[in-house]
């Protein structure tokens, strides 16, 4: 399970895209396409390698104006989901 | 009715059908095309542009070897240009230490490296390739140096089955991110060499269950991706998810299929790049719209509450077992064909009197 404190990263081979033709965002993974809404890619956009899932949550509460307790609950599940496919690493 | 059509997602690009390797399982169509007929750097790469404008996301470059290809860095380049996600499809033999690091700077985005078994002797023997464990074994411990995030694409089939969990070991071992565990699909070659190459029911059950402990075990640290041996299974594989709906695949002169297999049904024609666009031969071709949606299938799967799940399965399969590819696929429970395939099982799914393999030359 991932933690407040933990680093969460797109590892190499992973990315996000522009996805001109169909007009969205997507992660781009081996053998692997996600199509992103407008929660992912703010999450996504967020991980530098340096900021922790606390401060991301943090960053997304006072963003879009929204209660910093839901927010970072759903940034784990999020973020979690996407480690068990193998998406994003954590260290 | 109409179909709606979307953008495919996916192009395997079989960049030649040249390759050292003979694996007996492998799916190249048995006549193979020679290096003379194959698509140019310049062909190629206005192909992988075209891709990128259709709505491809994903390139594989496949072949036979496409390190037999003395461009491949070019045509990485090219795809990465085009916008691409950019992956690898090798034997490994081919690719030095030299040509792994121009790949790397030419922006490839993922390897997926072939396994034909986890030791030299049954791997060798497969591949019909003296010294090919070894130097695979190589390239695998260069890739891994360098970072490329790696795949290992396990052929499964009766020979080495049983050898799953020393795979899944070996997978991590070489710093895999992923192994795709993929039992022997018939056709091609694998086709020809069916009675050597189909697991036993025994065989079967037990790899299922080795998968599902590892899947459980290792969540997180190993992507597994597995493909049942679909002879024994109750209902036919989504092929394609879909003929035409999501995945194309070229061939080494140009011919654009919906699939490796397609062109084994006699009734379709497919038309080249260098002839037509790739969007012409995607949204227009007889061949492509031939199965696409529901209309075209007989009446057993259009009234079947399975028509959205599995399309009516596989064509090339319905092809390659009963001689008609408008049938149901034959794996399907509920289909007439499935006696027959039930009667190839009997005599071919047991460990007795296994022919010797044809290779692939």
């Amino acid at each position: 399970m991932i933690g407040a404190g933990d680093i969460v990263f797109l590892p190499r081979g992973v990315r996000t895209h522009k996805d001109r033709v169909r007009d969205m965002d997507v992660l781009l993974a081996p053998e692997r396409v996600l199509m992103l809404d407008g929660i992912g890619v703010a999450i996504l956009a967020r991980l530098d390698g340096v900021a922790t899932v606390e401060e991301i949550s943090d960053d997304l509460a006072r963003t879009y104006d929204a209660p910093r307790d839901v927010i970072e609950p759903d940034v784990i599940e999020y973020l979690g989901d996407l480690q068990d496919k193998g998406f994003v690493h954590v260290r | 009715m109409s179909v709606r059509v979307d953008p495919p997602i996916a192009m395997l690009a079989e960049l030649t059908h040249r390759c050292p390797l003979a694996c007996p399982y492998c799916s190249n169509p048995t006549e193979l095309l020679s290096q003379s007929s194959e698509l140019s750097t310049e062909q190629w790469s206005d192909v992988f542009s075209q891709a990128a404008g259709l709505g491809v996301l994903q390139l594989h470059l496949s072949g036979g070897e496409p390190a037999a290809r003395r461009d491949l860095i070019d045509l990485v380049i090219a795809a990465r240009q085009a916008g691409l996600y950019t992956n690898l499809i090798t034997s490994g033999i081919g690719l030095t230490e030299k040509r792994l690091h121009a790949l790397d700077e030419a922006g490839l985005d993922h390897i997926q490296l072939s396994l034909q078994g986890v030791t030299a002797d049954i791997a060798d023997r497969i591949g019909g390739y003296k010294g090919g464990f070894d130097r695979k074994m190589h390239v695998a411990d260069v890739i891994r140096d360098i970072g490329f995030p790696l795949t290992l694409n396990a052929v499964m089939h009766r020979e080495n089955i049983d050898d799953l969990p020393a795979t899944i070991d070996m997978a991590q071992r070489l710093g895999a991110r992923r192994i795709e565990v993929a039992c022997v699909q018939f056709q091609g070659w694998a086709l020809t060499n069916r009675a050597a190459l189909q697991p036993t029911r025994a065989q079967v059950i037990r790899a299922k269950e080795v998968i599902a402990q590892a899947v459980t075990r290792l969540k997180g640290q190993l992507v597994i991706d597995f493909v049942p041996p679909d002879y024994y299974s109750d209902f036919p594989k989504a092929c394609m998810n879909g003929w035409g709906s999501t995945g194309l695949n070229v061939t080494p002169d140009g011919t654009v299929l919906p699939c490796h297999a397609a062109a084994t049904i006699p009734q379709l024609h497919f038309d080249r790049v260098p002839d037509k666009t790739l969007s012409e031969i995607w949204y227009k071709s007889a061949a492509f719209n031939a199965y696409r949606g529901t209309d075209w299938m007989p009446a057993l799967c259009r009234t079947c509450d399975r028509r959205e799940i599995d399309y009516g399965g596989c064509r090339c399969q319905a092809m390659a077992v009963l001689g008609d590819a408008n049938a149901p696929d034959p794996v399907c429970r509920k289909s007439p064909g499935r006696a027959v395939l039930d009667g190839l099982l009997e005599t071919e799914g047991s460990q007795i009197g296994a022919p010797s393999f044809v290779y692939r030359r």
